[in-house]
């Protein structure tokens, strides 16, 4: 049982270091929890979507797609064009959406091919990529626009007429055109979200009564149990004076997460998924069984890709502002340092991973200035902090992953003579 | 006589100028275990290529002859059109996947599929997995061959000989299997479950699937098949019923051959057979592929060495071994004194130099020049064509020039000068150039590992010659495993055969073709009448 | 005829070849849109000195095999430390710009035997692994800046917590190399110190690889088999690369810093490995060869690019920043042109 524990921990070791420096950084911040939870709120609905784009690639054995900037580009490519040309609101959101999926699959699929010629340096080739669209990306916006290309309003343009401004203000147009279309409030959320959450359970709890899978019947009753749990916080929110109560719950982005979590769940249940799976797992194997596997890690990064760039929609609808040439810079390195946090690594990830993840991660995201500030009398050692362990922890887990693949490598080499 | 299923007529098949197979003919009746029995390099491996229309014999010109399959003439394009044809194959390596269960590796990209609503409206791509009906299946293959082992169980962990019989059970599922070849499926397997495959195999051909059957154990062939193919050099030999042949028949037809005499004057040199340079006790090497289980070997001062053998077996083990490229066990003694294994710079401090059976992977650089690929082991091992500056050491570029070019002129090298790249030259000098480089070190014994492998006929001849020159002139004693047993008959005073990682024997270059032939074939009990 | 051009610019390669022209093509615009071209070449052969020395620093790296050292921002950490020490001890001059080579040499070859450790444990992804050294230490030391205990009124912010973003080097050893025996002919200013400097590591590293060791880790970096069949310890040789390439990245920076005028400080360093990889590949090295012609020809081409560029394409180009774009373009294409041709592709 102790060995069992161990086990637990060591294979979860990362997520639980993370887990205490968030409580450590709480408390360090002096920060009221309330602000806390509000801004971790707003950043969930902000940046789930991103990390979840990551996971289908990982999947298909590609690694971390640092690739899902040239998604992010090209939701900015088509949101600045579309509101440029008058695009407002929830419509206009969605038409960016629609508009940003061929043209993010075009990417992808670029991506995808190069990534194919250079199979075990995905990553380094992903990450280079990105920088590379990133120069192509400036030269759009700061040379053709104006002189090639037109553009819908004038007022987007640098004084002297070429180029695209610095920063477009999305206040009057886009801004929480998802998150404003139904919002609940932080009590209603979580009372729905227990109830249907203990019913689903109890009805799952109900099917396997007989079945003899132990750790199945154990982890029904866990989630049951937090369904529970959830419904009673919910009662006792709404039923005291706190600040928790007000908060608001933007129901349409939270199911657009909801959706594509499931997606995520349900496509491995698919053919599709299946095959991404085999891929990952031994390309040899999948190819001499004839899965055609260059087509399958195409597809992989093409989703990936629209995901990501539907990511960046969402996103920056929730920002209210679009930085024309900084918004994306980050988005893969925290996207995947979030990953990594909810304890997924290079060949593994999973939707829980990646939620908890952005949880874990967004939390030190708030509270590491105030902390650094008390604790070294700088808010700026927290902010490089944070910086740090988004850095720290993604080389972390390469590290260990190529460690761990370099090793098996060499056990499966050896053999034993005695 | 029973119905013809699969019926080969006059294949034949040749890359660029080599031809590996000659007009090569058989039948395979329904139902029926036939085996196809050959050396390494006698064609079986591209007869079934052809059979599974594997690409690689489509990109260098195809085939000539005709396939029927059940009286018809087919036209196998593709392996997925091999598949189509209902041909299968049980790899000798396995294609499973670890992560996967039983289930899910015998239904691999074959899975059962049922409609949902998405897939209704984005095609096959959407279907849902249906993982009753797939477990279901592969149950009924697992019962079929009558295997214990739960279809929901991850393959991760299950034992080797099970990991066949999921091979097994994925071709047999496949509802339209009519042939299987099984590539030297009892290899890897232990004798029980050597058995339990042949009874295994017995049980599908009840249900009417024919079996190419493709081993080097000449007993497995005599208890469990009906009939017998045997290649040589990429022609047919012989066809023949199992029953009317036996083991020591087919021995001799396998390997038979002529022997090329190089050194035709002196049959049978007077050795000093007690004069023992290198002696191996309990000698176990881990290479993957070539695993030596234990041998006891002495090889003699002045003599040349052959070792020989199948694919597999583990001959090519023992000279690695002893370089310390792989590791190894086991007490091997060289001139009197423990030879520290494991640790290549030792083995080559006491003068024992290499030339490897992987030419371009271990024997070359294949961007540096002939000049560096001939010196650069002595540069490091013995410090030669150094020049120093105190602390300060630079290669002594002039010295290491005219030495190349006196190599490049012993050996004939052909090429446009010493800092030619190696990758540049032809098979037959790049082997010179490795050779060079062996000799360079001034060994006391030389291990050659394949020497003429993939080398044109002339830059054999001079290779052996070289050989020899070096044994009798500069009194190398000679390490040589090679899987050409006529090569070895040629040029080595005796010839030790490696069969299942253990000696089976050693033998004179003169001895008859059926004793070669059974010992290669792990036959130790040899009939009295071939002794 | 054009058989012969066509396999000259298969050995050149197409995005070298197309670079090469695109150099000459900006010159001669250049001198057609009457900018100073003899200015021009100066400051193109100061950009060559000053950046020559961290393009030098990938040639062990490639060569033992450990492919492109991503990691270089960790030795040009470990040169700027040496160099704020320098100050530190109101060292001046000549003597001033030895010492901070003094001190960051030592430091460099720690930081490189650890790296060099983990590289050895992380065969096949030494670049991805590399790349995040690279970030995280960079991270790390911007917290570093902030709390290191230096007195020197040069260094610190005069008020207020931390070291200086930029921190100049006016009083210290700014331009020793440069103004060294410097000289103007046809209008053209030879920075000979600089330049000088940065041909003797080129000779230094030139001559290191003719040695036994040189040769141990060419030998290496061409096939890890062959290696351990001569012999050769293959985790010591690309430790011993590793540490190498650490070192001249610390030389390098000082080199840079003191043409430069100044030391720059937090996330400065987070992307300059990316530059003198690009150098060296336009050059014509590639993931798994690299020469000291490569190094040279490399640096003066990108460099040249970078800077000849930048006022032709205001001339031609008014707004914005086309250079920059320009250089972010060639730069990733480059590097990433590498990564295909390198391969792992089945």
């Amino acid at each position: 049982m102790s060995q069992k524990i161990k086990n637990l921990l060591v294979k979860n070791v990362v997520t639980i270091v993370f887990v205490l420096l968030c409580i450590f950084g709480i408390v360090a911040s002096e920060q009221p929890l309330p602000f806390i939870v509000k801004e971790l709120i707003t950043r969930i609905g902000r940046n789930s979507f991103l990390v979840l784009s990551l996971i289908i690639p990982v999947i298909a054995g590609m690694g971390l797609n640092f690739g899902i900037t040239i998604g992010a580009m090209a939701a900015q490519i088509v949101m600045i064009f579309a509101i440029s040309y008058g695009a407002t609101g929830f419509s206009g959101l969605v038409l960016c959406i629609v508009l940003s999926t061929p043209l993010a699959a075009l990417f992808g699929y670029i991506t995808g091919r190069v990534l194919n010629k250079t199979i075990g340096q995905e990553m380094i080739t992903s990450m280079i990529m990105g920088f590379f669209a990133n120069g192509l990306y400036q030269l759009l916006f700061l040379f053709l626009i104006g002189t090639v290309l037109p553009i819908g309003n004038e007022n987007f343009l640098i004084p002297g007429g070429v180029g695209i401004v610095n920063t477009i203000d999305l206040k009057d147009n886009v801004m929480y055109a998802v998150d404003n279309v139904w919002t609940i409030k932080l009590p209603m959320f979580l009372g729905i979200f227990g109830a249907i959450g203990a019913l689903a359970t109890g009805y799952l709890v109900n099917k396997y009564k007989k079945s003899e899978n132990k750790i199945l019947r154990s982890r029904l009753f866990f989630y049951l149990g937090l369904s529970i749990s959830t419904i009673v916080v919910a009662i006792v929110l709404q039923s005291t004076v706190n600040l928790y109560k007000l908060f608001e719950i933007p129901m349409i982005t939270f199911a657009f997460i909801a959706v594509i979590g499931a997606f995520n769940v349900l496509i491995f249940k698919t053919k599709m998924g299946h095959d991404f799976r085999t891929v990952g797992q031994d390309k040899h194997i999948a190819h001499v069984s004839g899965i055609n596997v260059e087509k399958r890690r195409i597809l992989s990064i093409m989703i990936s890709t629209i995901l990501a760039a539907w990511g960046q929609i969402i996103f920056l609808q929730n920002l209210g502002t679009l930085n024309t040439y900084g918004s994306h810079v980050q988005i893969s390195t925290f996207a995947i340092a979030a990953l990594l946090i909810g304890g997924a690594s290079v060949s593994k990830a999973t939707v829980g991973q990646a939620l908890l993840g952005v949880i874990l991660f967004h939390t030190l995201f708030i509270v590491s200035p105030m902390a650094g500030k008390n604790l070294f009398g700088n808010a700026q050692v927290g902010e490089y902090f944070r910086t740090f362990i988004a850095y720290g922890v993604i080389g972390l887990s390469l590290g260990l992953h190529a460690w761990k693949t370099f090793k098996a490598q060499q056990q499966k080499d050896k053999v034993d003579i005695n | 006589m029973g119905e013809i299923l699969l019926q080969l007529k006059g294949i034949s098949k040749h890359y660029g100028e080599n031809k590996v197979l000659n007009n090569v003919s058989f039948e395979v009746e329904k139902g029926q275990i036939v085996s196809l029995l050959g050396e390494n390099g006698a064609g079986k491996s591209t007869l079934m290529n052809i059979l599974f229309g594997m690409p690689v014999i489509h990109s260098t010109g195809g085939f000539s002859g005709e396939i029927y399959l059940e009286g018809e003439l087919v036209d196998i394009s593709s392996p997925v059109k091999a598949m189509e044809l209902g041909i299968g194959m049980v790899h000798q390596e396995f294609m499973l996947i670890p992560g996967y269960s039983v289930a899910e590796n015998i239904k691999l990209n074959r899975e059962v599929l049922k409609d949902n609503l998405v897939s209704k409206v984005l095609g096959k791509d959407f279907k849902t997995l249906d993982a009753k009906k797939m477990n279901s299946d592969a149950r009924v293959a697992l019962d079929k061959l009558e295997v214990g082992i739960e279809e929901y169980t991850k393959v991760e962990g299950l034992p080797v000989g099970y990991m066949q019989f999921i091979e097994i059970a994925r071709e047999i599922d496949k509802k339209n299997v009519r042939l299987l070849v099984f590539d030297e499926p009892t290899a890897v397997l232990t004798e029980s479950e050597a058995e339990n495959l042949i009874k295994a195999m017995r049980i599908i051909t009840q249900s009417g699937i024919s079996i190419i059957f493709i081993t080097h154990r000449l007993d497995e062939v005599i208890s469990c098949t009906e009939q017998v193919t045997i290649l040589r050099d990429g022609a047919l030999v012989a066809n023949k019923k199992t029953s009317d042949t036996n083991i020591v028949e087919l021995a001799e037809l396998m390997v038979g051959r002529k022997i090329e005499s190089l050194k035709n004057s002196e049959e049978n040199r007077a050795m000093e057979m007690n004069d023992i340079i290198l002696s191996m006790k309990n000698y176990k090497v881990g290479m993957p592929g070539e695993l030596v289980k234990g041998i006891d070997l002495n090889v003699h001062r002045g003599e040349i060495l052959g070792i020989g053998g199948l694919a597999g077996q583990g001959k090519i083990g023992i000279a690695n071994g002893i370089m310390g490229l792989y590791p190894a066990s086991g007490e091997v003694l060289f001139n009197g004194e423990t030879l520290n294994l494991n640790k290549p710079i030792e083995s080559l401090k006491r003068k024992l130099a290499f030339v490897s059976e992987d030419r371009k992977g271990v024997g070359l650089l294949l961007d540096e020049g002939i000049d560096i690929n001939i010196t650069v082991t002595s540069i490091q091992v013995n410090n030669r064509f150094l020049k120093r500056y105190g602390f300060f050491t630079q290669l002594d570029l002039g010295t290491i020039r005219s030495y190349a070019d006196g190599m490049i002129k012993m050996f004939d090298i052909r090429c446009t000068g010493p800092d030619q790249k190696t990758r540049r030259l032809s098979g037959g000098n790049q082997q010179k150039v490795c050779l060079a480089r062996a000799i360079t070190l001034e060994p006391e014994i030389l291990l050659v590992s394949e020497p003429t492998r993939g080398i044109d006929i002339g830059a054999k001849k001079l290779v052996l010659d070289a050989l020899i020159d070096l044994n009798r002139n500069k009194n190398m004693t000679i390490i040589m495993t090679s899987s050409e047993l006529g090569e070895l008959r040629s040029i080595c005073d005796r010839v030790a055969i490696i069969s299942e990682g253990k000696l089976a024997g050693i033998l004179k270059p003169n001895d008859s073709d059926a004793k070669y032939g059974l010992m290669m074939s792990g036959k130790t009990d040899i009939p009295k009448e071939v002794m | 005829m054009s058989e012969k051009l066509k396999s000259t610019i298969k050995n050149i390669g197409i995005p070298r070849f197309v670079i090469v022209t695109m150099l000459i093509v900006i010159y001669i615009a250049a001198y057609f849109l009457k900018l100073n071209v003899p200015r021009l070449l100066s400051d193109n052969l100061v950009r060559m000195g000053m950046n020559g020395v961290l393009v030098l620093a990938m040639v062990p790296g490639i060569l033992s095999g450990t492919g492109l050292n991503f990691g270089l921002p960790l030795g040009i950490i470990c040169g700027i430390l040496g160099g704020l020490l320098s100050i530190e001890l109101q060292m001046t001059g000549i003597v001033g710009f030895l010492v901070a080579m003094m001190c960051s040499i030592p430091i460099a070859i720690i930081a490189g035997y650890f790296y060099g450790k983990l590289l050895n444990r992380v065969k096949g992804s030494e670049m991805m692994v590399g790349t995040y050294v690279g970030f995280s230490i960079v991270s790390l030391m911007c917290i570093g800046w902030l709390v290191m205990p230096f007195k020197s009124d040069a260094i610190r912010w005069p008020i207020g917590e931390g070291l200086r973003t930029t921190i100049a080097l006016t009083d210290f050893y700014d331009k020793v190399l440069n103004d060294f025996l410097q000289f103007t002919i046809f209008g053209v200013t030879v920075p000979t110190g600089l330049l000088l400097f940065f041909f003797m590591m080129c000779l230094f590293v030139f001559l290191f690889l003719r040695t036994k060791t040189g040769m141990a880790i060419r030998a290496t970096g061409s096939s890890n088999k062959f290696s351990k069949a001569s012999g050769i310890d293959v985790d010591k040789s690309r430790m011993i690369a590793t540490v190498l390439s650490t070192a001249l990245g610390a030389i390098g920076i000082l080199v840079y810093a003191q043409s430069y005028g100044f030391f720059q400080l937090y996330t400065a360093p987070l992307m300059m490995g990316f530059a003198a990889v690009a150098a060296i590949l336009l050059g014509g090295a590639s993931a798994h060869n690299a020469k000291i012609t490569h190094v040279l020809l490399g640096v003066f081409v990108f460099q040249g690019l970078l800077l000849v560029a930048l006022p032709v394409a205001n001339v031609i180009f008014p707004q914005g920043n086309l250079s920059e774009v320009m250089r972010v373009i060639v730069q990733y294409g480059i590097i990433l042109y590498a990564l295909t041709k390198a391969g792992g592709g089945q």
